[in-house]
């Protein structure tokens, strides 16, 4: 080769989806060169599925993304055409934001702010190779470790160097992130007909998989599933219930000035599969090529198809459909529910028998994709691959599934490749502070056969990890991480003080038996007052609360959304909330144990053999990590804990 | 290191009349104040000097319970380097126990099995190659060494816990799949039935509480097996020992019906006494499997009461009994000493070193006798039994307790009209506590589980 095109920069980001946007501010916002391929420009934060942000649990991870200092809440403040807070009938720790996208503009917006961001360049060609070199003496040895030792721990590490594109490129870089969505030597199923594309059509990437095999990478193949989009104009809505957005719409960033956010809304539409819906599919089974075994790749079992679920729910006559729109600029319509890898004929009779769908025109075909992506447990926390040093990855490649999961770990792993640039500690979010931290320990920790999606069963300590208080929870940390501005830091504080100030004023007001409580209490179908008491008594009532009570408290100060929605929610369920503190604690002392990265589980002879194996190919950083692997048992970790604290001992820590 | 001070019987139970109550941490000065009041000097514990021996008396708020010496060391010098009082009690395992309950309830949280081990080890009091004996001996077990205290539950007590803690697990998981899919899994009622559910297990742990409180949840006390030719007068003996007054009886469910076991208290000792069916030889199958069973019992007990017809001569069977107590804690009780005797201590002493007691069951004379020697057996150190499975019952029942009051908020939550996601903390806090007592439970306090089975109370 002659004339190779060279070019020099800190951080290479493979990937402009969800994961990779975010991952790519992250290390520009950071003050890094940063690079941001993706094999489409026009394609940069496409949602190639639903077109919504957020949703139960999902919501969460936007709101924490924001409170880190990531873009995706903003981004979709700016492009929604719905939002709902969903789950309003439960508890606060269930609440969960969900927004409808003009896609479109979404993708267009999160393109403007890329390219509007310093450090940070955006460059249209496939990485086909990563490129390594052997680890140096110096690179990574640590204080306590013996020359020998560190050789043994080292020997075949390999160190980040840059990565070349197909067409012969090579771009140096301290460090890769990958994050290449379901673009892996994609392939496109619907019936017998197979193409090797990515989403929409989009031009797969063929050649990286081989050069992350080739550096010891394991691989699995995953799959997953998109419906139909049908015309606006061929459905009959009169057949179905219209699900309007909230009234007052609450952002998902917390940044953003809620008076901006209340805009005319559009709505999507419910109906419902029907027997003879269900009749079509199970006839034409045999046609489908998750069935027939043409798909190899595993499905999500959170993320059903139609055929699935009409497999698995034998019992019931109906499923619920949505019909969401795909955007203000489109009359395209997303059939929430039904995705398929079906054949065409079989989609269109199956779509055409629900009710308000007869005369349905399809604009683009149901289809299922497979993909390749990396066994995550050779990922450690930080989301940095083991083994190579300075590469990362996030997303569908780490072999989770939608949108919100991708940004949360494209952050992390963005925040995370820069501080080791920077020789700064990594950072690590742990199950009792964040979705975040269970999304990532889950992947990392867990054996997942199948995309992962986030829900609200997955986070033990849901109560305390509520979207409402994500700020509260990861402002201060977003700020040390150098994505959170000053001002807004101090804002965060301010609101921690007056949360306290005016909880503190609240627990000392007393509420007497006078004519003008007794009234308030009656309208509001509360038991009147034998004898005085106290305003949080009164606020922990089930029927009433904060806001409700401010016409019998009459000192009460003026005070934003946010701070007496954190009142309301510490004092009303303040024993819940204590109580998971508890348990939170309890989880945390595992946590806090390290294990150090240079363990050797070989030295522990008490370990039983498959805990030993499973040990040496998680390598967890705590011991609480390692007690979550399965095949690691109670015994084994009693072992770990002796031996890491006689350990510490003989070293004289 | 620790914020906590701990308390626990540091003696074991069985080795002297003397037990000794150790409390440890940055509270024990205190705590010691609450229940220890000097006899001679108004001079407060903290200040006086280390390695000093008070006399005085110990307290339960104004119930007296004892005298007692109490031993101070200032950390670091002591077993677990932090500051530590030992109280020396003289009045029998039942007096200590409550010395030990007051410390509890002066503040000191119950220490878990070997946890004055564990804060020596990690206060850097052990060395190395204790530490690797602490290693070794968990290699011995591994599997095992976890499921010791589980060991120490009765069969069926750990079948209920098991089956409560799934229930309340498959609930926990019904809420949770509900909040992810609620199109396909409805709360509808649900919350009438769990209302109901919930009620019924936390009356099941009550019921295990409460059994408990009679010592049936634990294989606890001496286990001690009377044995002798049958119509020697072994359930005579049974009878009036429990018919004691002081003596708690109870009659536990699930043991065979051809062994009769009681629990009585003798001066705070403790014991499970099994009736056995006479040893003789026979050709009936079923009495067969009868003495074949008394045979064993024998063979794994801590103290046999091997029964003599005095009235009548010893013959073959009595030869091949006495032979069978070679080597174990036992006494040979003469009865019917009311009736013409033909057989004469002197004659058994020939054949049994073991200390002889002349009683009549009928009239219920002698009996002092017997209690005095069995006492002194016990407290010669003749008899050893378990005393981790004093701490681990105190431990079970509190975690039993945890469970129970977790259930008990799932219900006030379900009063109050919660919204479902609310339940599971509760639920699974109880699942927490279940576990622990079953070992199943990953958590930080496991380091006091090893350390409990390499060393206990100390």
């Amino acid at each position: 080769m002659g004339g190779e095109y060279r070019e020099s920069c800190d951080v290479v980001v493979v990937g402009a989806g969800h994961a990779g946007c975010e991952a790519a501010l992250a290390c520009a916002r950071l003050g890094l060169e940063t690079i941001l391929f993706t094999v489409s420009v026009d394609s940069i934060a496409l949602m190639p599925c639903n077109p919504n942000i957020g949703g139960t649990s999902k919501g969460h991870l936007v709101r924490e993304v924001d409170a880190l200092g990531g873009e995706m809440g903003k981004n979709i403040d700016k492009t929604f055409i719905q939002s709902k807070m969903l789950n309003l009938s439960k508890g606060p720790a269930v609440h969960s934001l969900r927004a409808q996208a003009d896609k479109a503009e979404y993708s267009r917006s999160m393109r403007r702010t890329l390219e509007n961001t310093e450090h940070l360049s955006i460059v249209q060609a496939e990485v086909a190779k990563i490129l390594t070199e052997e680890c140096a003496l110096s690179d990574t040895i640590s204080g306590e470790n013996s020359v020998e030792e560190f050789l043994k721990e080292n020997s075949g590490k390999k160190k980040i160097i840059g990565v070349r594109t197909y067409s012969g490129a090579r771009y140096d870089a301290k460090a890769v992130i990958l994050c290449t969505g379901t673009y892996l030597r994609a392939r496109c199923i619907y019936g017998d007909v197979s193409n090797h594309t990515g989403p929409n059509g989009l031009q797969a990437a063929d050649h990286l998989t081989d050069s992350l095999k080739e550096l010891g990478i394991e691989m699995f193949r995953f799959k997953t599933g998109t419906p139909a989009r049908i015309d606006k104009r061929s459905i009959d809505f009169s057949k179905m219930e219209e699900q309007p957005g909230d009234e007052r719409v609450i952002p998902f960033s917390f940044t953003t000035d809620p008076e901006s956010v209340q805009i005319p809304q559009v709505s999507c539409w419910l109906t419902y599969t029907n027997e003879r819906t269900h009749e079509i599919i199970r006839e034409n089974l045999d046609r489908s090529p998750l069935y027939s075994g043409v798909i190899e790749g595993t499905g999500p079992r959170y993320c059903p198809s139609i055929e699935d679920k009409v497999v698995k729910f034998a019992e019931r006559n109906r499923h619920q459909v949505f019909i969401e729109p795909e955007g203000l600029y489109t009359n395209e319509m997303y059939v929430g529910g039904m995705s398929s890898s079906l054949p065409e004929d079989v989609q269109h009779a199956m779509y055409s028998s629900v009710a308000g769908l007869e005369h349905v025109k399809i604009v683009r075909n149901a289809y299922a994709i497979e993909y390749d992506c990396i066994n995550p447990r050779q990922l450690k926390p930080t989301l940095e691959v083991r083994g190579i040093e300075g590469l990362f990855s996030a997303g569908q490649f780490n072999g989770s599934s939608g949108y919100e999961e991708a940004a949360a770990q494209g952050l992390v792993a963005g925040i995370n490749a820069a501080r080791k640039i920077f020789g700064r500690s990594q950072l690590l979010l742990d199950r009792s502070q964040a979705y975040i931290g269970v999304l990532i320990d889950d992947l990392v920790t867990k054996e997942n056969r199948e995309p992962y999606r986030m829900m609200t069963s997955r986070a033990e300590y849901r109560l305390l990890l509520r979207q409402d208080n994500a700020d509260l929870r990861l402002t201060k940390i977003g700020y040390e991480m150098g994505l959170i501005s000053k001002d807004r830091y101090e804002q965060l504080l301010e609101k921690e003080r007056l949360i306290q100030k005016e909880t503190r004023r609240v627990e000392h007001v007393n509420i007497g038996t006078g004519p003008k409580v007794q009234a308030f209490l009656e309208r509001q179908e509360s038991t009147p007052l034998k004898s005085g008491t106290t305003l949080v008594e009164l606020i922990r009532r089930p029927e009433l609360d904060y806001d409700l009570l401010a016409e019998i408290d009459s000192d009460r100060p003026e005070l934003p959304y946010g701070v007496r929605e954190q009142v309301n929610i510490n004092i009303k369920y303040d024993g819940y909330i204590k109580r998971q503190q508890k348990q939170a604690e309890q989880f945390q002392k595992l946590e806090k144990k390290r294990i150090p990265e240079n363990m050797d589980y070989d030295k522990v002879d008490s370990l039983r053999t498959e805990a030993r194996q499973k040990l040496k190919e998680f390598r967890p950083v705590s011991i609480g990590q390692a007690s979550r692997i399965s095949g690691v048992s109670p015994a084994d970790i009693s072992v770990l804990l002796v031996y890491l604290e006689s350990r510490r001992r003989s070293c004289g820590i | 290191m620790y914020q906590d001070t701990i308390a626990a019987i540091a003696t074991a139970m069985s080795s002297s009349g003397i037990g000794i109550v150790r409390i440890s941490g940055p509270e024990a000065f205190s705590i010691g104040e609450k229940i220890f009041r000097p006899k001679k000097t108004e001079k407060k514990i903290a200040e006086e000097p280390a390695y000093t021996l008070h006399y005085g008396t110990v307290w339960d708020g104004e119930i007296l319970l004892d005298e007692a010496l109490l031993l101070l060391m200032r950390e670091p010098h002591s077993y677990t380097a932090e500051d530590t009082v030992e109280i020396d009690c003289h009045g029998g395992i039942l007096v200590v126990k409550r010395v030990l309950e007051a410390a509890v309830k002066a503040g000191a949280r119950l220490a878990e099995p070997g946890e004055f081990t564990k804060r020596a080890f990690l206060n850097g009091r052990l060395d190395l190659s204790q530490a690797e004996a602490v290693m070794d001996l968990i290699e011995a077990k591994n599997d095992l060494a976890l499921r010791n205290s589980v060991s120490q539950l009765r069969g069926s007590v750990q079948k209920k816990i098991y089956e409560i803690r799934e229930e309340i697990l498959y609930q926990t998981a019904f809420i949770e799949s509900a909040l992810d899919d609620p199109e396909h899994i409805s709360l509808d009622g649900y919350v009438e039935r769990l209302k109901i559910i919930v009620e019924k297990l936390k009356a099941e742990l009550k019921k295990l509480l409460l059994s408990g409180e009679n010592g049936r949840i634990l294989k606890e006390g001496i286990k001690t097996v009377i044995v002798g030719k049958p119509n020697v007068g072994k359930s005579s003996l049974l009878n009036v020992l429990v018919g004691e007054e002081r003596a708690i009886v109870t009659e536990i469910a699930g043991t065979t019906r051809d062994i009769l076991e009681e629990q009585i208290q003798l001066n705070g000792l403790s014991l499970n006494i099994l009736d056995t069916a006479g040893i003789h030889f026979t050709e009936d199958v079923v009495e067969k499997i009868g003495v074949a069973r008394a045979v064993e019992n024998l063979d794994t007990a801590d103290l046999v009461l091997y029964v003599v017809d005095a009235s009548v001569s010893l013959t073959q069977e009595d030869e091949e009994i006495m032979e069978r107590l070679a080597g174990r804690k036992a006494v040979a009780v003469l009865n019917k000493s009311d009736l013409d005797t033909v057989v004469t201590e002197e004659q058994i002493r020939e054949r049994l070193s073991h200390p002889i007691v002349s009683i009549s069951a009928k009239e219920e004379k002698g009996l002092e006798g017997l209690e005095a020697v069995i006492e002194d057996l016990f407290f010669q150190g003749e008899i050893s039994f378990n005393d981790e499975i004093y701490i681990t019952n105190m431990r079970q029942k509190r975690l039993l307790e945890e469970a129970c009051g977790a259930l008990g908020m799932v219900l006030e939550s379900i009063e109050n009209h919660m919204p479902e996601d609310f339940f599971t903390i509760d639920l699974m806090n109880a699942y927490g506590s279940l576990g622990r007592i079953l070992g199943e439970e990953v958590e930080e306090d496991l380091v006091n589980e090893i350390f409990g089975k390499f060393c206990m109370g100390k």
